[in-house]
């Protein structure tokens, strides 16, 4: 097809001038999003829109996993027209939450799209009568069922969310799951706040758990913004960190499964193992969870051979008592007879649905931005993905232990197979000059999956738009089919084994 | 009363031996012994809130809890000798004044009108009858095996000396202990530590009880897992011991019994919860073998 030619093709990590982005009419914007996203390989990264004088302009980011490409492509909506565009989400239902977002902050009706709910009920939305509390739930009329509700305010200690289940007795006909408790307007507050070690800060308090992940999706993207190039180290750093933050994360996550099946053995040995790990953090950069690590254009704390040797001990103390640990859990019955075939995504759902990260690749499904879109880091030092196959609350559960283990492999490769030079050199630079009429796209594949971050410059070279996409926002969708047909009382089993973000999702 | 004062006893300190010992083999920090006895003092102190949409029954719903429970101690014999209260058939009775207490609390919950308790009363409901038969058949069967229908004869007629009476001693100790568990809401049925509303069972029943209330529901599940400790320590303890040697046996049995739920509780995870009833009803299934090996003794059936 010769449209397919006229689409802009870069690497992660890039930016390209806004001019290069071909603008489609949305006749063919329609049909290449079909064409591209009916085949498995390919997946929508982000769509959104943002106000220029001519109008409103959207531009559409797709990976292909095959060529390790990302396709960008655009369309405009004029102010002089009506707002109102054919929905995509009837032929690709993984679009649905792009559309709803562009609906709720820019008033765009997208015809026949199934629900144009709120996502997150931003400051900034199109429609300010519609309140939080309005939010239209769905609800079946029937004598024989009835609804439970559950949040925004928890018994434990997590972030607030609004679950509504349909119930049939114990059995969950249909979940609901309503967001936007945690709205802090992020997005806007990168561009009201000029000063980029500001910015760098926003960036490390989008979502608490994946400081690192949305941080150094951050630092890539004004980087590409900015043409900087950091040394070799540098990527290497922060993918370091990123590892290590999948593994404190991931063994938190199997600790708090551990809680919520009452094997409380489990569950503090696995909350034990995790300290291990961000206490190394913090002797790294002296915080646990890896906030002041990552700066923009360079770092305070480079990684030094006396880390290696630490961080050698650390994990090979880790790795011993993990692995007796995780063998006992796993073979125990009563874990095994807990997780198995609950809350089951089929290959086909998760593909429909558009999951990314671990909630991908618990069916199957190879999507690791580690290995389709690698940075610098994972060029020099090849990572494998892993899947697992049933896509139930044990696939879950396996895939994270696994994860681990590979995680502590590559670590180990690094460690191994690289000279870490303490020369202070690279110090954070926060005036760094953006280029102007830019667009820069960075991908970082952060524990819970895919981080997207995009930015825009305008002619002065200040930022224009920022947009920010944490893998929570697909993945949601997977823990509401998760429930179907489930018992309500897995559902805490099931809600942790995603452990999806509140705050990444609401922003 | 001798009965009655060891229950009430044993009582104080059974919930604080099977959190220190859960805490010691999960390596955490371990509260102390009489940690749960503090809550209790600190709820007593404090007022009792009532939701404006409840009525009579949701007030007198725990008082009433607490006293059918604390009657129930009365049956309890110790080593031969009857308890405070004591008549033909009295297992039967003690049964439903367990029960009268049960049912008490399920239509308090729903008289909350939340959601949650709702679902939590319906769930213990349903336990609470399938365990029921549990308890029936073996007290039927000892009952059998001793020809006597009263707590107290029963026991004192028990003499487990043959391999097959053997069987009988196992059996009912194996099902009176997980009874017990379920009563008392415990693993793997329920998890009294769990902060999930949608998992709980008893736990979400009592979720809007407050202060004087809820400590005295509180007290009533000490009492509640003293008394089975009793009845299996009477397993136990023989009726031409000397005082001091049945004390001390009735206390180690309560405290090897507390030391098994948290070991019990420690090393597994809990059922889910639609293989719970499936799980309850072995129980039953294992009753109805004592039950049968009850009549092969007495030889109301005899094998060839």
């Amino acid at each position: 097809m010769e449209e397919l030619n006229k689409i802009l093709k870069i690497k992660n990590n890039q930016s390209v001038d806004l001019k290069d982005i071909n603008i489609f009419s949305y006749t063919n914007f329609y049909q290449i999003v079909i064409n591209l996203l009916k085949q498995h390989e390919n997946h929508c990264l982000n769509y959104f829109a943002y106000k220029t004088s001519k109008g409103l302009h959207f531009i559409m980011a797709i990976g292909d996993d095959k060529s390790h490409n990302i396709l960008l492509l655009s369309h405009i909506l004029k102010s002089d027209e009506k707002p109102e565009l054919k929905s995509l989400t009837k032929e690709i239902f993984a679009l649905h939450i792009f559309e709803r977002e562009i609906h709720e902050n820019f008033g765009v009706n997208f015809i026949e799209h199934p629900w144009q709910k709120p996502v997150r009920f931003a400051h900034n939305r199109a429609d300010k009568k519609m309140q939080i509390n309005d939010y239209p739930f769905y609800s079946i009329k029937s004598e024989e069922l009835h609804e439970v509700g559950v949040g925004p305010i928890h018994a434990g200690i997590i972030e607030p969310g609004h679950f509504r289940f349909i119930c049939n007795g114990e059995n969950v006909l249909h979940l609901e799951i309503q967001l936007g408790w945690q709205h802090r307007g992020i997005e806007e507050l990168f561009l009201d706040k000029e000063n980029n070690l500001q910015r760098n800060l926003l960036a490390e308090n989008i979502a608490g758990d994946t400081v690192i992940g949305h941080t150094t999706a951050f630092a890539q993207t004004i980087e590409a913004l900015a043409d900087k190039h950091l040394s070799e180290q540098r990527h290497i750093e922060r993918a370091l960190a990123l590892e290590l933050e999948r593994i404190a994360i991931h063994t938190g996550d199997i600790s708090a499964l551990c809680t919520d099946i009452a094997y409380h053995f489990g569950s503090n040995v696995f909350g034990i193992l995790r300290t291990a790990i961000i206490n190394f953090t913090q002797f790294w950069c002296g915080n646990r969870f890896g906030k002041s690590l990552i700066r923009l254009g360079g770092t305070h704390f480079p990684f030094t051979e006396e880390l290696k040797v630490e961080l050698l001990n650390v994990i090979l103390k880790f790795e011993k008592q993990f692995e007796e640990m995780i063998d006992i859990t796993f073979r125990l019955p009563s874990v095994q007879n807990r997780f198995d075939f609950i809350g089951i995504i089929s290959p086909e759902q998760a593909q429909t649905i558009g999951t990314v990260g671990l909630s991908a690749r618990m069916s199957q499904i190879e999507r690791d931005i580690r290995v389709t879109h690698p940075n610098i880091a994972y060029q020099k030092f090849h990572y494998e993905t892993i899947t697992a196959e049933k896509g139930d609350v044990f696939a879950r559960f396996l895939l994270k232990k696994k994860e681990i283990r590979k995680s502590i492999a590559w670590i180990r490769n690094v460690m191994e197979n690289y000279k870490f030079d303490a020369s202070p050199d690279e110090k954070p630079n926060y005036q760094l000059e953006l280029q102007p009429n830019r667009f820069a796209i960075s991908l970082v594949e952060a524990w819970r999956g895919e981080v997207c971050h995009c930015a825009i410059s305008d002619e002065y070279g200040k930022l224009k738009h920022y947009k920010i996409k944490d893998p929570s926002m697909h993945n949601w969708k997977a823990l509401e089919l998760s429930l179907r047909n489930v018992e309500i009382s897995d559902f805490p089993i099931n809600n942790k084994s995603y452990n999806l973000s509140y705050c990444g999702h609401d922003l | 009363m001798i009965s009655l004062l060891l229950i009430l006893i044993s009582a104080l300190f059974f919930v604080g031996i099977v959190t220190k010992l859960k805490a010691k083999i999960a390596a955490r920090k371990m509260p102390s012994i009489f940690q749960p006895l503090y809550d209790v003092i600190r709820l007593f102190k404090k007022g009792t809130v009532y939701s404006p949409v409840t009525s009579i029954i949701f007030k007198v719903a725990p008082i009433l809890y607490f006293s059918s429970i604390l009657s129930a101690v009365f049956f309890i014999p110790f080593a031969g000798e009857a308890g405070l209260l004591s008549f033909y058939g009295d297992f039967v009775f003690f049964a439903y004044l367990l029960a009268i207490g049960k049912f008490l609390m399920i239509i308090a919950a729903m008289d909350t009108g939340s959601g949650f308790e709702g679902m939590g009363a319906n769930r213990e409901a349903l336990y609470s009858m399938l365990v029921e038969p549990a308890f029936f058949i073996l007290a039927g069967s000892v009952a059998l095996f001793t020809n006597n229908i009263s707590f107290n004869e029963l026991f004192a007629n028990l003499h487990i000396s043959t391999n097959l009476s053997y069987t009988i001693g196992i059996a009912s100790i194996y099902v009176l202990f997980y009874i017990a568990m379920v009563e008392n809401s415990r693993m793997p049925v329920d998890d009294p530590k769990t902060h999930l509303e949608l998992t709980m069972v008893h736990e979400v029943m009592v979720l809007d009880n407050s202060g004087f209330d809820l400590a005295l529901i509180h007290i009533a599940t000490w009492l509640k897992f003293a008394i089975y400790g009793s009845l299996i320590s009477n397993f136990f303890i023989k009726s031409d011991w000397n005082i001091y040697e049945q004390i001390a046996i009735y206390l180690g049995v309560q405290f090897i019994f507390a030391c098994l739920v948290g070991i019990v509780e420690a090393f597994k995870a809990r059922n889910k919860m639609n293989k719970n009833p499936q799980w309850i009803i072995v129980l039953s299934a294992i009753a109805v073998v004592t039950f049968l090996t009850a009549l092969i003794i007495t030889q109301k059936i005899t094998l060839h």
